[in-house]
């Protein structure tokens, strides 16, 4: 099998996840309940984002133990965050056959200048983007999914939906421009010149994009639908919250009916405390600024 | 030709841009108001089945549905949709819609490591590329199932009355072949009823 049919398979599964929520879980028992509420995916971790931010500290990729007792407790697929640049990170989750990489902002990036060359793995890889320049570099870099970088931890959407409009004026400014000009586009985002070709012409970008980072509420990620993003991420904002499984379950429908406020009316009703969150204004860390 | 596509979550979208190019007419199938719509078949897309299954029980879709598959409406399944069809599973006590007499082993080929394609004979249908995520197979099958296609020895593809249910992704290829058997089966049901 060459590896462009691996690309393929590892683009396709990101479209089997669209329209779902993939949820931060710590825990076996936070996974089950997540997939039990819903998730299409878990992403699993030590810690999730809003005490990263808490504790501080180097943060790492997680303890293989506790991943594969998250991939033993559900059937969903379970991805996992390596550091920014760390390709052994990366490789150690390859050999305990994750199902998706997330090359991730969220932990201490090990690299400061190169990403991990994502196109040596077989596993596929998501990565974090704030804008179309950073979206195509990390997909010529073999990056099989995107996602908003928003800002990790913070219950604040504001990030995400910086991210999503920025990129979604740049997918328009591509798709009308003249050919002509594409190649002055080309080097003026830093990215291959027939990823900027294709999304001239598709007008969109060539792997699906999902939501990512500060979404808290059901109308926050109805609010990412809405902007466009395919599906969306929920880190701290379910077990940070009061009661997580109707958190969890609620936001999965919102998704689903992102474009029926009658339905979302119904769903935020009651769903006990919403995590209390930090202002952007208020965070001296901005994760989304690593990884550029 | 009016058909339903499920779009809980999951590849929807793909088998109606296919549907759409051999012109047929589709509406996507959220709740249950969007029921109140004739429609002549069912597409039960790939995705997750424990979140379309968990979604079908929560917005009152999964009874309403049943009834109409039990009646004779036709239904394309791939992947995950087979798995809402399946009357049993090996590895897995949820069962959904349960209409189709197979039994499916779930994530059958591991994880996306496992992922793969290949291409293959589909009776009725031909020589068709397939592509597997995290697919499921068909370990057995009932009476009055008529199999379609196998790859090393596995069920893959397999007929129960006007039921399709696929382990692998038609949608995500441009051979428009499979979803064409779909029409004529659709076809074929309207002639008779």
């Amino acid at each position: 099998m060459n590896t462009n049919n691996r690309y393929e398979l590892n683009k396709e599964l990101a479209q089997m996840l669209k329209g779902g929520v993939i949820m931060d879980v710590t825990t076996p028992e936070q996974a089950k309940i997540a997939e039990e509420a819903g998730a299409c995916a878990v992403m699993a971790l030590e810690r999730i984002p809003a005490d990263i931010r808490a504790v501080g500290g180097v943060a790492r990729t997680s303890d293989p133990k506790m991943i594969k007792s998250i991939q033993k407790a559900v059937s969903i697929p379970v991805m996992a965050k390596a550091r920014i640049g760390h390709f052994v990170e990366a490789q150690i989750l390859e050999a305990i056959e994750i199902d998706y990489i997330d090359e991730s902002e969220v932990l201490s990036p090990a690299d400061d200048v190169y990403h991990i060359d994502k196109t040596r793995f077989q596993v596929p890889f998501v990565c974090g983007a704030k804008d179309l320049g950073e979206a195509l570099r990390r997909i010529s870099e073999g990056a099989s999914m995107i996602r908003t970088k928003g800002e990790p931890g913070t219950g604040d959407v504001v990030q995400a939906v910086r991210h999503i409009r920025m990129m979604n004026r740049q997918i328009a400014k591509v798709a009308a421009a003249s050919e002509d000009e594409l190649f002055h586009i080309a080097k003026e985002l830093e990215v291959p010149y027939d990823l900027v070709q294709y999304v001239h012409v598709h007008k969109r970008l060539p792997v699906v994009n999902f939501a990512a980072g500060g979404v808290a509420t059901p109308a926050d990620a109805a609010l990412m639908m809405q902007l466009g993003a395919e599906g969306v991420f929920v880190g701290s904002g379910i077990f940070k919250s009061g009661n997580p499984q109707k958190r969890a379950a609620a936001i999965v429908k919102a998704v689903t009916n992102y474009d029926n406020p009658k339905i979302l009316a119904e769903l935020s009703e009651d769903l006990g405390e919403a995590m209390v969150g930090i202002n952007e204004s208020e965070i001296e860390l901005l994760m989304a600024e690593r990884g550029k | 030709m009016k058909i339903a596509v499920l779009a809980l979550q999951g590849a929807f979208i793909e088998h109606e841009h296919i549907l759409e190019k051999l012109g047929a007419e589709v509406l996507e199938i959220r709740n249950l108001t969007d029921l109140e719509q004739p429609f002549d078949a069912l597409v039960l897309p790939g995705g997750e089945s424990t979140v379309m299954g968990r979604l079908l029980r929560e917005e009152q879709l999964l009874e309403p549905l049943r009834e109409k598959i039990q009646a004779g409406m036709p239904v394309l399944a791939t992947c995950a949709g087979l798995i809402l069809l399946a009357a049993h599973s090996s590895n897995d006590d949820r069962v959904y819609f349960g209409t189709m007499p197979v039994t499916v082993k779930r994530n059958a080929y591991g994880r996306q490591l496992g992922s793969f394609e290949t291409s293959g004979m589909i009776a009725h249908v031909g020589n068709f590329p397939m592509r597997f995520i995290r697919a499921p197979y068909i370990e057995e099958t009932g009476e009055g199932v008529e199999v379609l296609a196998t790859v090393e020895g596995k069920v893959v593809a397999a007929r129960y009355g006007n039921q399709l249910g696929l382990a692998f992704h038609p949608e995500l290829t441009q051979d428009t072949g499979v979803h064409a058997y779909f029409l004529r089966i659709i076809s074929d049901a309207n002639a008779i009823g």
